[in-house]
């Protein structure tokens, strides 16, 4: 049963605390997938020191939040990784954390599997190493299906494999499912944002009007599937999915990144929707007082979508998805169901695209030319 | 007044293996009951959001009223005599439902 419509308002108004929020450990991974959200790759050096993550992870047990989201980059780079999930643990904040796999061999396995209120999220996005490797770079499938296979062995019991939905992986969903079941593992389905390097990936990646169909009716029918409530923009196509049906941004759910900088969701690392610093006043009175944070709580306007009989159902889609693309924020959803997105895409004279900012991305080397070394 | 939902994300997955001890007893009235040791309660305006860490499942309680009771269940012997002191007559075969669903969903653990 999904959230009523007076408890879906409530929280539109915002929670005292977040039912769960992401955090972003660090920016440094040792991939570089063309739809990162968080446009990461190289370490900031103003990173967390263990000391703050420490207190940070002490102020969310003390607000209650249920459990966090980790992520970043690669999390297990950092060394204290285990010593802070470790420490959230203990103060009865679960962890969900979402790696790549490359560092998770037989020992990283076992130490997991022995910890409670513990989720490892192992990202996959083919069901074959082509699909796979094509965005998240040569190696990775195997790489992850290696991290899988230790999972499984070490008894960890019901770990999830996470999928970003793409035009070229939507067609292998029973594929990935069966590789699930091969392990006793859960499937996750998330949706492609045009958020860090996805901002140049996502028109060529994300899925069709008709393949967003599709993947609502297989949805629909496979509801032991996790989505991280990320497809309400789809659930105009029938009955609602399961989940809040809303969006979440600075309402019940937000991100903290490597540095401590709070944004209103995982999909907006942007300066327009960042709320500040933990480092400042500590992230309790961020999320309580945060002028961005109480805008973004308002009542909000259907704009163009006022007149659609469906916004009840999508309540106008992802805000992350529509900011990226140069929409106005009460436009459509850029893959709205009835291709309203794309008529208001088409429409705006001028779209200025934001960019990632920051943005951690490795530099590719640049071969100097040997004229330019002289004088 | 209760509502839960299973693979929202920012809410919650769906019940994992992991963690979840043993399968849930039938409920009964007559029985003792009280919040299980792995749901964390956060009272909210509307009520509470409670939490089940082995499951992985957010229950919305939706009325303030059903929180104190799910408080103070383990005080009481069965959870008739808590329905007996704690709501009124005319309510209690509803509040007995609600109880009854968040046994089904391990939120309750009874002995």
């Amino acid at each position: 049963m999904g959230a009523d419509s007076t408890l879906r308002s409530r929280f539109e108004r915002g929670l005292d605390a977040p039912i769960c929020l992401t955090w972003e450990l660090t920016y440094a991974c040792n991939m570089s997938c063309s739809h990162c959200l968080s446009a990461s790759g190289r370490r900031d050096p103003r990173e967390l020191t263990t000391q703050e993550a420490r207190d940070f992870i002490d102020e969310v047990a003390a607000m209650q939040v249920f459990y966090i989201n980790v992520g970043g980059g690669e999390p297990m780079i950092r060394r204290d990784f285990y010593e802070l999930i470790g420490y959230a643990v203990d103060q009865g904040v679960g962890v969900k954390f979402s790696t790549n796999g490359t560092r998770l061999d037989a020992g990283a396995a076992r130490h997991l599997a022995a910890m409670d209120y513990l989720d490892v999220q192992v990202s996959l996005d083919g069901a074959d190493a082509a699909t796979n490797d094509r965005l998240r770079g040569a190696g990775s499938y195997a790489a992850a299906r290696r991290a899988m296979e230790h999972l499984a062995d070490a008894d960890f019991g019901e770990f999830k494999i996470s999928v970003v939905v793409t035009s070229e992986n939507v067609s292998q969903l029973d594929d990935f499912a069966a590789i699930a079941a091969h392990y006793g593992a859960q499937l996750r389905l998330t949706r492609l944002r045009p958020s860090g390097r996805g901002v140049d990936s996502w028109a060529d990646l994300h899925p069709t009007r008709e393949q967003n169909r599709t993947l609502y009716h297989w949805l629909v029918a496979h509801p032991r599937v996790l989505t991280g409530d990320s497809f309400f923009h789809l659930s105009p196509l029938g009955a609602p999915l399961d989940g809040l049906n809303l969006c979440g941004a600075g309402r019940v759910v937000c991100l903290v990144d490597p540095v401590g900088d709070v944004y209103a969701c995982p999909f907006v690392i942007h300066e327009r929707f960042r709320a500040g610093t933990i480092r400042d006043r500590g992230f309790a009175a961020l999320w309580r007082d945060s002028e961005l944070f109480a805008s973004l709580r308002e009542p909000g306007s259907a704009g163009a979508c006022s007149a659609c009989g469906s916004y009840d159902a999508c309540r106008g889609g992802c805000l992350a998805a529509k900011f990226f693309t140069g929409l106005e924020l009460d436009d459509p959803d850029p893959e709205c169901v009835f291709g309203l997105g794309e008529q208001a895409l088409a429409s705006h004279a001028v779209s200025i695209r934001p960019r990632p900012a920051p943005d951690h991305s490795r530099v590719r080397a640049v071969v100097r030319p040997h004229h330019e070394r002289l004088g | 007044m209760t509502c839960s939902s299973k693979r929202c994300p920012s809410t919650v997955s769906a019940a994992s293996t992991k963690s979840v001890a043993d399968v849930p007893r039938p409920f009964a009235r007559s029985g003792h009951w009280s919040l299980s040791d792995a749901v964390s309660l956060r009272e909210e305006s509307f009520g509470a959001l409670a939490y089940h860490h082995g499951t992985r499942r957010l229950v919305f309680v939706k009325s303030p009223v059903l929180v104190d009771v799910l408080r103070r269940l383990d005080d009481y012997d069965t959870v008739d005599d808590a329905l007996g002191a704690l709501v009124e007559p005319g309510e209690r075969d509803r509040f007995a439902n609600a109880l009854a669903s968040l046994a089904r969903s391990e939120i309750l653990s009874g002995r």
